[in-house]
């Protein structure tokens, strides 16, 4: 199995320096060939289980409970100014 | 009197003979005496810890006791707290202060407990051995050369080596059950969906869980019982899990008539002698306190620990998103432009497991080959589940060696991931299942402690727990504990 380092480290947003990518390649590789055994299960007609009980998803009412608590959220944000999250230009 | 039980404590704190205070006190003392040789704890606060346990002493003599008043519980440092640092053991946490507590934090609060802090661990979780915390490993105190598991290895090792009577850890492949082994306590993974996960910071939403860790098996059931319960909160928290009397299961003396299934998978070639020695003695022993062997097969197992590694990268992958350098956590210094800014923030905020992790999910749910891995591993889920829910047609519960080894040397694993996830060969299918899981202590292998894991049907951890508890009581390894740390704080 190729796989393409610098393009799923761009997918999942981390910068890679080089050194890395050469590290992580035959990595992901060696974990990619051993998940692969995965192919020869016989899977015909089996249902994918995503919750472990096959719970439905439950509704509950839309109310506030927690009220406006923005401050306390935006606390531990690296940057905000009058309550907006600042964050480098992205429209020239 | 340092490795005394919950139920001990609670007594001494009920009959008046000491305080809240008191016994805080003690393991205050233990933990500055201590902790710079394991590296167990990350964030403690002294002061924070004596004030939690004269409130307590204060609404005992107001109030009366509740269920878990004055008792100390350390937390693993993945669970939100309102008061101090929440990390998850990792630097893109820099910085991070939970706006809220974790709902089995308010619990253990609304319960009485002292919070004695907050324990070390792998980076998200993401380990098997407490190498990849940010923080720096923690080590096994039967020997402080090598690992005590993970990923809860704090919580595991503070446990072993009575820096608090008990802890909270949580398990996505393992990772209360592995540590407990390798430090020779007891550790206890609930029926997925018992106990919530609001405030727990997510690795692989359909697998983690959240359970005890302590000395003994009555400890892990009361604790259970006072986190357990439906969480409206969390849409994964069952609203309709059956009740159990978690206290009541934990008084069996014998296992008469109890079916036991002995699963060939779980006895290969590979694992240490000595571990199988151990674990087939165990059973050995519980037929002589009237149980039945019944040797079983769960013929998918050979595929869990693939299944897994497709699983949890690719819930993590997606959970861990999150830390875009916006909301919180780790911002880089002068970004040139947004995506600068999330990939080089996420460069140095992530460690290498969890950048392996990351990209191994994003890879397996990318464009192309999600079918291939992602919904695959989820169809061999099912299988895994299947043999487990045939295998309880026959058994009323599983019992299994908890790891293939008994803890390893620091850097021993390290330069092998795959290496390093073959290690939880024997814990990975249990959470694909969804299933409740213990370890216990039962026996050493080159003196280091052997677990026993016994597997339940789903809401059944009061078989689990009968089981673990006659085991225990007709045994004496729970009584053992690493001679270096048997002692007072103040003697060292």
């Amino acid at each position: 199995m190729d796989i393409d380092v610098k393009k799923v480290a761009m997918l999942s947003r981390i910068r890679l320096t080089d050194d890395e990518a050469a590290e992580l390649g035959p990595q992901l590789a060696n974990i990619i060939g051993y998940v692969e055994q995965l192919s020869k299960v016989d899977t015909d007609g089996i249902e994918p289980t995503a919750h472990p009980h096959d719970a439905a998803m439950p509704l509950r009412a839309n109310i506030v409970t927690n009220g406006n608590r923005r401050d306390d959220l935006q606390a531990s944000s690296p940057k905000i100014e009058s309550g907006l999250y600042v964050v480098p230009k992205v429209i020239e | 009197m340092p490795f005394s039980s919950l139920s001990d404590i609670q007594n001494r704190l009920n009959n008046g003979e000491t305080t809240a205070v008191e016994i805080a006190q003690l393991y205050l003392d233990r933990i500055a005496a201590f902790n710079s040789t394991l590296n167990a704890f990350v964030h403690l606060d002294a002061n924070h810890v004596l004030a939690q346990a004269a409130a307590s002493d204060a609404y005992r003599k107001e109030h009366g006791a509740r269920a878990l008043e004055g008792l100390p519980i350390a937390v693993k440092d993945i669970f939100c707290t309102q008061d101090g640092p929440t990390r998850c053991c990792s630097n893109i946490l820099e910085g991070f202060e939970a706006p809220y507590d974790a709902h089995v934090i308010t619990k253990l609060k609304e319960a009485g407990a002292v919070l004695v802090g907050k324990t070390n661990m792998d980076e998200f979780a993401m380990g098997s051995s407490n190498e990849t915390s940010a923080f720096g490993p923690c080590r096994n105190p039967w020997d402080t050369e090598r690992i005590p598991g993970g990923s809860s290895g704090g919580s595991a090792a503070s446990v072993a080596a009575a820096l608090t009577p008990a802890a909270l850890g949580t398990d996505t492949g393992g990772s209360i059950r592995q540590p407990a082994a390798l430090t020779g306590i007891t550790g206890l993974k609930p029926t997925y969906g018992r106990v919530s996960r609001r405030g727990i910071i997510a690795f692989a939403s359909s697998l983690d869980q959240a359970g005890p860790m302590a000395g003994n098996v009555k400890d892990c059931a009361m604790i259970t019982a006072a986190i357990s319960g439906h969480d409206a909160g969390d849409a994964t928290s069952v609203s309709d899990a059956p009740a159990i009397d978690w206290l009541a299961a934990c008084e069996a003396q014998d296992m008469k008539g109890l079916k036991i299934g002995k699963p060939k998978e779980y006895f290969v070639d590979g694992m240490d002698a000595e571990v199988r020695q151990s674990v087939e003695a165990a059973l050995q022993k519980c037929e002589e306190l009237g149980a039945e062997i019944i040797d079983i097969s769960l013929p998918n197992t050979e595929h869990a620990v693939a299944a897994y590694y497709v699983i949890a990268p690719s819930e993590a992958s997606a959970n861990l998103s999150r830390y875009d350098s916006v909301r919180f956590g780790h911002r880089c210094d002068n970004p040139e432009d947004l995506l600068d800014m999330y990939t080089r923030s996420r460069d140095e905020g992530f460690g290498s497991e969890v950048k392996r992790r990351i990209l191994t999910g994003a890879f397996t749910l990318s464009s192309g080959y999600y079918d291939a891995y992602y919904l695959k591993a989820q169809k061999v889920r099912t299988l895994i589940q299947q043999d487990f829910i045939q295998a309880f047609e026959q058994v009323d519960v599983i019992a299994t060696p908890t790891s293939p080894i008994p803890a390893f040397k620091l850097g021993e694993k390290t330069d092998d991931p795959l290496t390093m996830y073959l290690s939880d060969i024997f814990t990975i299918a249990v959470n694909l299942a969804g299933l409740p899981g213990l370890s216990q202590p039962c026996g050493f292998a080159s003196n280091l402690p052997v677990g026993l894991q016994w597997i339940g049907p789903a809401w059944h951890e009061d078989t689990v727990l009968a089981a673990a508890a006659a085991y225990e009581g007709a045994t004496d390894w729970s009584n053992q504990h690493p001679a270096e740390f048997n002692m007072n704080g103040g003697e060292s």
